[in-house]
């Protein structure tokens, strides 16, 4: 608040140091952030309309950038930018040339809050409202945005946009698209929402289980989008992770009996733990056996763990909660050399069962190597090439590099780099690649 | 017997509601459908939303597979409809599990916009 105060005393039109405005501003942001998903969600259930809701919210925001830094930030930030997207929510709705039952439900809405106590600040809102962590209303959003009739990249987008907040600029910068495409990809996205009659509303029980699956998807995939090494844009992708996590713990306390959201969740913070450790200092991969495990973050590993028990106990394993189990195998292991693979190949010939991928195929052979002998995990990796199930993944084709490497077959492993090259990868996987094959051939 | 008039024009949106194009377009169409219902030959008369509003609806080894847009795979043939009155796409797409087609082929779940007179 300190800072607030600095900048209020100014007065307008003053000019303030250049830090105390900055750090206002940044407090501001954060503030208007932390009830985005609230806002949107709330004037979504009451028109009935996404790209309204985002709207309004959006103008609420800018005049709270304008009126806050004058008269401070309000006792209930919350309740002030649902009220006042509210209002701007109507004039929309009255510019817009609209259905007629909309407007007047809207205006019977408007006329039932004019004849209560006037004025924002003096306006009764019910408790959960007010301050509360996320309802039924953040709920219906998040299931929305990531609908299965939505293309699956666009669902990540329109969740990073209209449940976190972010800018489309940042959005665009993350995937690294232009951001005019990006916020055309916006718009079509709530356009379809709309004319497909995609509903608002929390799905039924029966379909909440594949529904929620969606929903965990998209926010692992904007962690994964986050998690990669990335040059300029390491910034933003570091807060995906972020904004992926928190994400993942908001949905668990709304859906506490549903294991999977805190499997998603330990997986998170596990695979978060190990972000200093990731890359070296040039920006190059640091592989997990290599890393140095001073620098994971034990807090962060401490709540996985605990949180993989407490999902297990549950009774219904699933993927994310095998994934998390995996990763909690690595960090509980003091060194690599101690890190029990036996119960690692385990785990991912379990996860094999629900997501048979090349990624968790390699992954298996690789553990079982690790467990057993190089020459088993070979044995899996070459029964999925005969299946023709390496072709278009490089991640099998480096995981039979490393292994054959490892066998002292330097002539195959170097070939199997080029094929897993010749698969397309990002820029941090690729140099990895060259770093190794440069190794080989040095002999 | 039934006929079904698959209508093919230019691209683009609708006129928008309460504009004078849009009256137009109304009064033009009324002129047709009109004397049609009287006849009690109409059945049914709407616009749908563009193909971008679709979606399409497979069924493969028993999973339901959901894609944005209109059907993608150009062997198959348009070879009937069944249209529904529903609260929500999730209902449709309920509903539309159930036929044959999805299992066979695909199963373009297209909006239709409800006609409300302009005024």
């Amino acid at each position: 608040m300190g800072a607030e105060r600095a900048v209020h005393a100014g007065g307008s039109g003053g000019s303030f140091p250049r830090a105390s405005t900055v750090a206002a501003a940044d407090q501001l942001a954060a503030v208007l952030r932390d009830h985005w998903w609230a806002a949107v969600a709330s004037i979504t259930r009451r028109t009935g309309d996404l790209e309204i809701a985002e709207d309004a919210v959006q103008e609420a925001c800018a005049a709270a950038v304008t009126q806050w830094p004058r008269d401070g930030i309000p006792p209930s930030p919350r309740a002030w930018l649902i009220t006042t997207s509210w209002h701007k929510a109507v004039d929309l709705m009255r510019r817009d040339a609209l259905r007629a039952t909309r407007e007047a439900e809207a205006a019977q809405e408007l006329a039932r809050g004019l004849a209560e106590p006037a004025g924002l600040a003096g306006r009764p809102l019910e408790p959960e409202q007010a301050t509360g962590p996320v309802g039924d209303d953040e709920l219906a959003l998040i299931f929305a945005c990531c609908h299965p009739a939505l293309d699956p990249a666009v669902r990540v987008a329109l969740t990073l946009r209209s449940v976190c907040g972010l800018a489309t600029a940042e959005i665009a910068a993350a995937f690294v698209v232009p951001e005019p495409t990006m916020a055309q990809r916006l718009v079509r996205a709530k356009r379809k929402i709309r004319q497909a009659g995609i509903p608002l509303t929390v799905p039924g029980r029966d379909a909440l289980a594949d529904r929620l699956n969606a929903v965990l998807r998209v926010v692992y995939l904007v962690f994964t989008q986050g998690h990669r090494a990335a040059g300029d844009a390491r910034l933003i992708r570091a807060d995906l992770c972020d904004q992926a996590t928190r994400l993942a713990r908001q949905l668990r306390l709304v859906l506490p009996g549903e294991p999977e959201v805190t499997g998603l969740l330990a997986l998170l913070l596990l695979t978060d733990a190990r972000r200093a450790a990731r890359t070296a200092s040039d920006g190059s991969l640091v592989l997990l056996a290599d890393q140095d495990r001073a620098l994971w973050n034990a807090e962060q590993i401490a709540e996985g763990e605990q949180l993989v028990a407490a999902a297990l106990r549950m009774g219904r394993p699933g993927p994310y909660q095998l994934q998390a189990a995996i990763a909690a195998c690595h960090s509980t292991a003091v060194s690599a050399e101690l890190t029990d693979w036996r119960e690692i190949a385990a785990l991912y010939r379990e996860l094999a069962r629900y997501e048979p991928t090349p990624v968790v195929l390699a992954n298996q052979a690789v553990a079982v190597a690790m467990a057993d002998s190089a020459e088993a995990g070979l044995a899996i990796l070459d029964r999925l090439a005969s299946e023709g199930r390496l072709d278009r993944w490089p991640q099998l084709h480096i995981a039979r590099a490393e292994l054959l490497r490892r066998l002292g077959r330097p002539d195959d492993a170097a070939a199997a780099y080029e094929l897993a090259l010749a698969a397309g990868l990002p820029v941090a996987e690729r140099d990895f690649i060259a770093r190794r094959m440069a190794d080989l051939a040095a002999g | 017997m039934k006929y079904l008039f698959l209508l093919y024009g230019p691209d683009g949106p609708l006129p928008e509601p309460g504009t004078a194009e849009a009256v137009a377009m109304y009064e033009r169409w009324s002129a047709a459908t009109g004397p049609m219902a009287q006849a009690g030959v109409l059945i049914d008369c709407a616009p749908v939303q563009p193909a971008s509003a679709s979606t399409t609806l497979q069924v493969r080894d028993g999973e339901v597979l959901l894609t944005d847009g209109p059907a993608a795979e150009i062997k198959e043939h348009f070879g009937g409809f069944t249209l529904v009155e529903c609260a929500d796409l999730d209902e449709a797409l309920k509903w539309a599990v159930t036929l044959p087609t999805a299992t066979d082929g695909s199963i373009e779940i297209r909006p239709v916009i409800s006609a409300s007179p302009p005024g």
